[in-house]
C-alpha cells in the first residue's frame, strides 16, 4: 500500500512555483512501462504536465494508494513497523520511505537577523514575480531553483542581486544534444552510489545551473550577468543590519567552470570512443568545445545595508532538507539525514528509502532513475519479507510517499 | 595516488585524521594564540609558542617571535615587516601548503611552487583622511606559477582546490566575528 499525505504528485501541484518547468526533456520522463508518447520530446514539462504523468503512472493501482493520509509516526515494533496516519494504525514489516529529499526549504541562522522591513520567501512561498514587493530582490543560492527566479524576477523589471557560493555549471546542450542527453547516454548518470570516490559530496551537491525553456537556452551566470542580474559572493552573516559577503565569489566561479569543464571532457572521451572515432549513437558534425569562463566585472560588492531600502526581498534559493519529525526509528545522522546503503536502511531492517541524492546512482533524483534503484530496492525487500515469512500480518509493506521526483 | 609522487605532505596522515574526526568534532576544536608585547614606538614583538588541539594543550617544537613595525615611509625604524604584511604572508603560506596537499593527494608531483601576492590598500582609511576608505585592503591579487607534472587545467584546479580548503583565505575573505577587551 502506498500512503499519499495530500494527492497523488502533491509537491507538485502544491510546492512549486508557477513557470516551473522540469530540467530534463520529456523524453527522459519515463516510468516503467510508461514512456513518453507526445508530441514534443525535445520540450519540457510544466509541473502541471508531470502531475499528469504522474497520474497516469498511479492509475492502475490506485486502489493501493491511500491519498490524503498523512504519516504522523512510524515506530519500531518487535515483528515490523507501526505506521499512525491521519487515518488510522497500519501494522507492517516493512516500510519504504518515499517522501524524498525536498520537504522544507532551508536557510542559515542569520535569516532571523534579516530586518522585517525586507520581506523573505522560499520557493514554497514563492509564487511569481508579480507577488513581490516592489524594489530590488535578493536571491540567494545559484542552483537550478536560484538562477531560475533569478532571471524570472530580473524580467519583471525589478533589480537583482545574486549571492553566489559553490554551484553546478553545465549549459543547457552540447555539441547539439541535451546535456543530461549526455549524463544519460554517456553513463555518468550510472554511476552507482558505491563507486564514487566521494559519496558523501556527490549527495551533497547543488541541483545544476539548468532551465527547461523552449529555447534550449543556457542559464548560467554569464547569461545572469548579460540581463543585467549582479552577482556578489555567499552570504555569510548579517552584522549591524548589513548583508556581509564573501570575497571569494572568483573562486567557486573557478571551481564550477574546472568542473564542468572536465565533465565535457568525459563526454567528448566517450564520443569518440570507438574504433572510426565516433559513437554510431553519437553522429554529429558539432565539435568538442568549451564555454566562455565565468566572468566576474569588476569588484563584487562585499556588503549591502539591509535597511537602506535597497533590496526589499529576499528569495532563499539555498536548498531543501527531508522532514523525518514523523519518523521516531533512530537512523539519522547527525545532520539529520537517513543512514542508509543503496536505499536499505541497514540499522533497522525492514526499513528501506528510495528518491534520495544518489541514492545508487547519480541518477536516482531522477524521473528515469527510479526503475533501477526501485528494482534493486524492492529485490532486497522482497527477500526480507521470504526471509521471514511466519506468520504474515497484512499489509506486509508500506510506502511512505511525497511523490517526489 | 602514484608510488612516484611526493611533495614530502603526508596525505595518508592527514585522511586518517580526516576519518577519525568526522565521529569526534569535538577533538577538532583548535585554539591558535599568539602573546604580543608592545616594544616602542609602533614596533612589537609577538611570541607563538602554544596552541590548543586534539582535547589538550600543544606546542610547537620551538618558540618563535615575530617583529612588526613600520616602514621608513611611515617615519618608523622598520625593525620588521608591517602588520597588515603579516596577513600577506599568512595567506601566501596557507595557499601555497593547500597546492602541495591537494597534488599529493591527487599524485602530482610538483616542481616549484612561487606566488606573488599583492594586498591593495588606500592608506587615507587608516589616516582617518577619509571615512568613506576601509582600513583594510581594498583587495588581494595572488598569482601562483607552478612547475609540475600536470596539465593547466589540472593546475588550476589545484589552486581551486587549495582556496577552498585554505583557512586564511576563509578568513580574509569572509567576515569573522572578532571581540577586543581589556583584560
Amino acid at each position: 500500500m502506498v500512503l499519499e499525505r495530500g494527492q497523488v504528485a502533491n509537491s507538485w501541484r502544491h510546492e512549486r512555483w508557477d513557470s516551473l518547468r522540469l530540467l530534463t526533456p520529456n523524453w527522459q520522463c519515463r516510468l516503467p512501462g510508461a514512456d513518453y508518447e507526445g508530441p514534443d520530446p525535445d520540450g519540457y514539462m510544466t509541473a502541471a504536465e508531470v502531475v499528469e504523468v504522474i497520474e497516469r503512472f498511479a492509475a492502475p493501482a490506485l486502489a493501493r494508494v491511500r491519498t490524503g493520509t498523512n504519516v504522523t509516526s512510524v515506530r519500531r515494533t518487535d515483528d515490523g513497523y507501526r505506521v499512525i496516519t491521519s487515518r488510522g494504525e497500519i501494522r507492517c514489516r516493512a516500510v519504504v520511505l518515499a517522501s524524498g529529499a525536498c520537504n522544507r526549504p532551508t536557510m542559515p541562522g542569520f535569516a532571523d537577523a534579516v530586518p522585517p522591513s525586507v520581506e523573505q520567501l522560499t520557493p514554497f512561498s514563492y509564487r511569481d514575480p508579480s507577488r513581490l514587493p516592489d524594489g530590488g530582490v535578493l536571491v540567494v543560492g545559484a542552483s537550478a531553483t536560484g538562477v531560475q527566479l533569478a532571471a524570472e524576477v530580473r524580467r519583471s523589471g525589478r533589480p537583482v542581486i545574486m549571492s553566489v557560493g559553490e554551484h553546478v555549471r553545465l549549459p543547457r546542450t552540447y555539441r547539439g544534444r541535451d546535456v543530461l542527453w549526455w549524463m544519460n547516454a554517456s553513463g555518468v548518470w550510472d554511476q552507482r552510489y558505491d563507486e564514487l570516490d566521494d559519496l558523501t559530496r556527490a549527495r551533497r551537491l547543488p541541483s545544476p545551473q539548468l532551465v527547461g525553456t523552449s529555447e534550449r537556452a543556457t542559464l548560467d551566470l554569464n547569461a545572469l550577468s548579460a540581463m543585467g542580474v549582479e552577482l556578489v559572493g555567499r552570504w555569510a552573516a548579517v552584522r549591524d543590519g548589513r548583508a556581509l559577503f564573501s570575497g571569494g565569489l572568483r573562486n567557486v566561479c573557478s571551481l564550477a567552470d574546472l568542473k564542468m569543464n572536465r565533465l565535457l571532457g568525459v563526454f567528448d572521451e566517450w564520443a569518440a570512443a570507438d574504433e572510426s572515432g565516433a559513437r554510431e549513437e553519437f553522429d554529429s558534425p558539432d565539435r568538442p568545445e568549451r564555454l566562455a569562463p565565468t566572468q566576474v566585472r569588476g569588484s563584487p560588492r562585499l556588503q549591502i545595508d539591509l535597511s537602506s531600502g535597497e533590496i526589499r526581498s529576499i528569495v532563499w534559493a539555498t536548498g531543501f532538507r527531508p522532514d523525518y519529525r514523523w519518523l521516531e526509528v533512530p537512523v539519522l545522522d547527525a545532520k539529520g539525514l537517513l543512514r542508509h546503503d543503496g536505499g536499505v536502511v541497514v540499522d533497522s531492517p525492514g526499513l528501506y528509502a528510495l528518491g534520495l541524492p544518489v541514492l545508487r546512482r547519480r541518477k536516482s533524483t531522477f524521473i528515469l532513475g527510479i526503475e533501477d534503484d526501485a528494482r534493486e530496492v524492492i529485490e532486497h525487500l522482497a527477500r526480507f519479507l521470504a526471509a521471514g515469512s511466519r506468520a504474515s500480518i497484512e499489509p506486509s509493506a508500506a510506502a511512505i510517499s511525497a511523490t517526489s521526483a | 595516488m602514484s608510488a612516484t609522487v611526493d611533495n614530502g605532505v603526508n596525505v595518508d596522515a592527514l585522511l586518517e585524521a580526516r576519518g577519525v574526526l568526522e565521529g569526534a568534532p569535538e577533538a577538532a576544536q583548535f585554539t591558535w594564540r599568539a602573546s604580543s608585547k608592545w616594544q616602542n614606538g609602533v614596533h612589537s614583538t609577538t611570541t607563538v609558542q602554544n596552541y590548543f588541539g586534539l582535547g589538550e594543550e600543544q606546542n610547537h617544537k620551538a618558540e618563535r617571535d615575530f617583529e612588526a613595525d613600520h616602514p621608513e615611509t611611515f617615519a618608523a625604524p622598520d625593525e620588521g615587516i608591517t602588520p597588515i604584511e603579516y596577513l600577506l604572508v599568512g595567506l601566501a603560506s596557507c595557499l601555497t601548503a593547500g597546492v602541495a596537499s591537494v597534488a599529493q593527494n591527487r599524485g602530482i608531483q610538483l616542481r616549484s611552487v612561487e606566488s606573488t601576492v599583492e594586498g591593495h590598500h588606500d592608506i587615507r582609511g587608516i589616516l582617518g583622511v577619509d571615512s568613506d576608505v576601509r582600513n583594510g585592503f581594498n583587495d588581494i591579487k595572488v598569482t601562483f606559477t607552478i612547475d609540475a607534472d600536470a596539465s593547466k587545467e589540472d593546475i588550476e584546479a589545484l589552486v581551486a582546490q587549495s582556496q577552498k580548503r585554505s583557512a586564511v583565505f576563509d578568513a580574509l575573505s569572509n567576515p569573522t566575528e572578532v571581540s577586543v577587551e581589556v583584560a
